[in-house]
C-alpha cells in the first residue's frame, strides 16, 4: 500500500500582502508556506503509515524552490517526494494542473490498495477544485471534506462534513480524499526526521518525463491549455471611513443609539 | 453522446442552474442562483433552466423554481439520486449536458456543489470558476460594476461590447485581489457561486404556474456508484443563520482576556437587536465559537443592515466577508485598527466597558420609539 499526498507551496495570505501597481500580487515580498489544508492531508497519510507501515509519497507541481517544502514533508515522515516542474506546466488553471498531477501520479502508478490524499483547498485561490479533478482524471472515486478517515483492509470509511451535519461514506481503494483542518493536528518535524530527510529520494519530473502520457498534450496543459483565463484583476476598493465617535462612555453610546434610531437603522 | 465537443461553442445555448436539494427540500442558494440566472438568460436572450436531481416526487419542487424565474426545470428522478452521491450526480448531469448543451451552468458553492462541479468540469473538458461573488454577460454592465467596485481605469481600456462570455468575478489571495475569469473556448462555462451573495427575486405566481417540466431519459444503475452513503447525520445543535440575519454582532481576538464574558456580551447585544453572533477567523481557530459563526473570506459573506464588530482588528480576509454590510459599527481599543477604515461609526474603547453601555443605550432608544 502507498499513499500519494498532493501538496502546494502558497504565499502566506494571513500576513502582509503587497499588491503591485498593476493589480498583480507581489509574490517576491511574501513568505511562502505549505498550504495549511495540505498539512492535514500529510498528517492523515502519516497516521495511516504509523498504523500500517505503508509508503507515503508527496507530490507537488511548482517552481524549483518548492523542493524546500518537499524536504520538510520528508522530515515530517514522508518516504519519497516528487517535484513536478517545467516551463510548459506554468500558468495552468485547476483543470490543467490536475491533468499534470494526475499524469505524474499515474506514471508512478496507482495500485489496488493505494490512496491519494489532498487538502480541501489552497489559500491562494480557495478553489477546492484540483483534488476532485485529479480524481476524475485518474478515474478514482472521491470523498471530499473529510473530518475522519478509517481504513479496514481495502475499505475506506470517511466522515464527510456538510454545512448542517455530515455524511458517512464508504468506498474501496484506490480512491481520492480531500481533508479539512478538523481532521487532525499536523505533527512537527523531528530532529532525526530533518537529518533523515536529506537521504530520502526527492526526484524531479520535468516535461520530458510526462510528455508521452495520454493526459499530457500541448493543448491541455499550461497557460495555453487552460480552459479558464484571467480577464481582469483588480484590488477591491476600500469603503470610505465613516465617523469616529468622541469618547467611549455612556454619552457616546447614547449619541450613537440616537443616530441609529433617527436613521431608522434600529 | 459521441458528438459532444465542448469546443463547438455555437452548439450551446441556455443558462442552467443546478438546484441542490437535501431531503427533498430546495436549498436557499438555488433561489438566489435562479434569480441571478434569470438576469444572465435575459442578457443572452435564452431560456433559464433549473436542473433538479432527486428521488421520486422531486418534480414537485419545480413550481417554486419557476416562481423565481426558471422557464424550464429539467428533472431527473431516481431512488439512486435521492441522497447526493458524487458518482451518480456527475454521471447524470454530464450525460444530460452532453445531450442538451447549455452555454452556462451555475452551481451553488456549498460543500456538495464544490464536490460536484470540479468533477463535472473535468469530465466535460471545460472551465470552472470557484466561489464567484459577481457574474455578468453584458459588457456595459460589467464596466459599470468595475466603476463601482474597482480602481481600474475603465475609460482608458478598449472593450469589445459584443463579447458574450460569462464574466465570473471572485476574490483571490484571501480577498486581497479580485479576479474576473472567462472561459472563452469551451462550453458550458461553469461557475460555483458563493451562497448569500446573489439577491433573490420576488416570487411570481404566474411564472410558477407556467414553468415547463422536462424529463430527459438517462441511464443510472447501482454499478455506476463507487461510493456508498452509509448515513446522513444532521448537526444536533441548531446552526446560526448568518446569511439571513439583519443584525450581526461579531467578536474577534479582542475578547481573549475573558472569552466567555465577551461572547455573552455579544449575545446580549444581538438579542436586543434581534440578531445573531458572528466571529472572526481567530475566534473560530481558537475554538471559542463553532465554524458556523465565521464571517470572512474563509467563512460566510454577509450583508446585514447592521454589522457590529467587537474587538475585531479588520484583517482583509474578515473585511472580504462583511464590508458590504449596510451599516458597520466598530468597537476597538486600538484607534489604528483597520476595521475603522470601513466602519460607518467607530468607538475607540474597551469592548468590555463599551458594550454594556451600548446595550443599555440601544434598549432605551428602541423603547423611546
Amino acid at each position: 500500500m502507498k499513499i500519494f499526498v498532493s501538496i502546494k507551496q502558497v504565499p502566506d495570505t494571513s500576513g502582509k500582502v503587497a499588491v503591485n501597481p498593476d493589480g498583480t500580487l507581489n509574490r517576491a515580498s511574501m513568505q511562502t508556506i505549505t498550504n495549511p489544508d495540505d498539512m492535514n492531508a500529510l498528517e492523515a497519510a502519516l497516521k495511516l503509515k504509523d498504523e500500517t507501515g505503508c509508503k507515503v509519497i508527496v507530490v507537488t507541481m511548482g517552481p524549483p524552490p518548492a523542493a524546500g517544502m518537499l524536504r520538510e514533508a520528508l522530515a515530517m515522515g514522508a518516504d519519497e517526494a516528487v517535484l513536478v516542474s517545467a516551463r510548459e506546466f506554468g500558468g495552468s488553471d485547476t483543470y490543467a494542473t490536475s491533468q499534470v498531477l494526475a499524469a505524474a501520479i499515474d506514471t508512478i502508478g496507482v495500485e489496488d490498495d493505494d490512496l491519494v490524499i489532498c487538502g480541501r483547498q489552497a489559500i491562494d485561490g480557495d478553489t477546492a477544485q484540483v483534488g476532485p479533478q485529479i480524481g476524475e482524471k485518474l478515474g478514482l472515486p472521491q470523498i471530499t471534506y473529510a473530518a475522519d478517515i478509517k481504513m479496514d483492509g481495502k475499505t475506506v470509511t470517511v466522515q464527510r462534513m456538510l454545512e448542517d451535519g455530515y455524511m458517512t461514506i464508504k468506498t474501496q481503494t484506490p480512491c481520492l480524499i480531500t481533508c479539512i483542518k478538523e481532521l487532525n493536528e499536523p505533527r512537527y518535524m523531528s530532529v532525526g526526521g530533518v537529518f533523515e530527510a536529506y537521504s530520502k529520494p526527492l526526484t524531479t519530473m520535468g516535461y520530458d518525463a510526462l510528455k508521452d502520457h495520454a493526459l499530457i498534450d500541448a493543448t491541455t496543459i499550461g497557460l495555453k491549455g487552460s480552459p479558464t483565463n484571467i480577464f481582469k484583476s483588480f484590488t477591491p476598493p476600500q469603503k470610505g471611513a465613516g465617523m469616529m465617535m468622541e469618547g467611549a462612555d455612556k454619552a457616546t453610546c447614547e449619541e450613537l443609539a440616537g443616530i441609529l434610531a433617527k436613521k431608522h437603522i434600529i | 453522446m459521441s458528438n459532444f465537443n465542448s469546443a463547438d461553442i455555437a452548439a450551446f445555448k441556455d443558462v442552467w442552474v443546478f438546484c441542490e436539494q437535501r431531503e427533498g427540500k430546495l436549498m436557499p442558494t438555488d433561489l438566489e442562483l435562479i434569480s441571478k440566472g434569470r438576469d444572465l438568460a435575459n442578457e443572452l436572450g435564452v431560456n433559464l433552466c433549473g436542473l433538479l436531481l432527486g428521488g421520486e416526487g422531486i418534480a414537485e419542487a419545480a413550481k417554486e423554481l419557476g416562481g423565481y424565474g426558471a422557464d424550464k426545470v429539467i428533472v431527473c428522478e431516481s431512488p439512486l439520486l435521492s441522497v447526493y452521491n458524487t458518482d451518480a450526480y456527475t454521471k447524470v448531469i454530464c450525460d444530460v449536458i452532453e445531450d442538451l448543451k447549455p452555454e452556462a451552468f451555475l452551481i451553488g458553492a456549498t460543500n456538495i456543489g464544490r464536490d460536484l462541479a470540479p468533477r463535472c468540469a473535468a469530465r466535460l473538458h471545460t472551465g470552472l470558476c470557484a466561489d464567484c461573488t459577481h457574474l455578468d454577460i453584458d459588457v456595459a454592465n460589467y464596466i459599470q460594476f468595475l466603476r463601482e467596485s474597482s480602481t481600474l481605469d475603465v475609460d482608458g481600456q478598449k472593450w469589445d461590447m459584443e463579447d458574450r462570455n460569462l464574466k465570473m468575478t471572485r476574490p483571490a489571495f484571501g480577498g486581497h485581489l479580485m479576479a474576473t475569469i472567462i472561459c472563452p473556448r469551451f462550453r458550458p462555462c461553469m461557475a460555483t457561486v458563493r451562497p448569500g451573495v446573489m439577491k433573490k427575486n420576488a416570487f411570481d405566481e404566474a411564472k410558477a404556474a407556467a414553468v415547463e417540466i422536462v424529463k430527459p431519459a438517462f441511464e443510472l444503475t447501482e454499478a455506476d456508484l463507487k461510493t456508498e452513503v452509509v448515513e446522513v447525520v444532521k448537526a444536533a445543535k441548531k446552526l446560526v443563520d448568518l446569511i439571513g440575519a439583519d443584525y450581526i454582532v461579531s467578536v474577534g481576538r479582542g475578547i481573549s482576556k475573558d472569552v466567555e464574558g465577551g461572547i455573552k456580551l455579544a449575545e446580549e447585544l444581538a438579542e436586543v437587536l434581534g440578531g445573531v453572533v458572528g466571529g472572526s477567523r481567530a475566534t473560530i481557530d481558537s475554538g471559542w465559537l463553532s465554524a458556523d459563526h465565521q464571517v470572512g473570506q474563509t467563512g460566510k459573506t454577509v450583508h446585514p443592515k447592521v454589522y457590529i464588530a467587537l474587538g475585531i482588528s479588520g484583517a482583509i480576509q474578515h473585511k472580504a466577508g462583511m464590508q458590504d454590510s449596510e451599516c458597520i459599527i466598530a468597537v476597538n481599543k486600538n484607534d489604528t485598527a483597520p476595521i475603522f477604515e470601513i466602519a460607518d461609526y467607530g468607538i475607540c474603547g474597551d469592548l468590555f466597558k463599551v458594550t454594556p453601555l451600548l446595550i443599555e443605550a440601544i434598549k432605551a432608544a428602541k423603547a423611546a420609539k
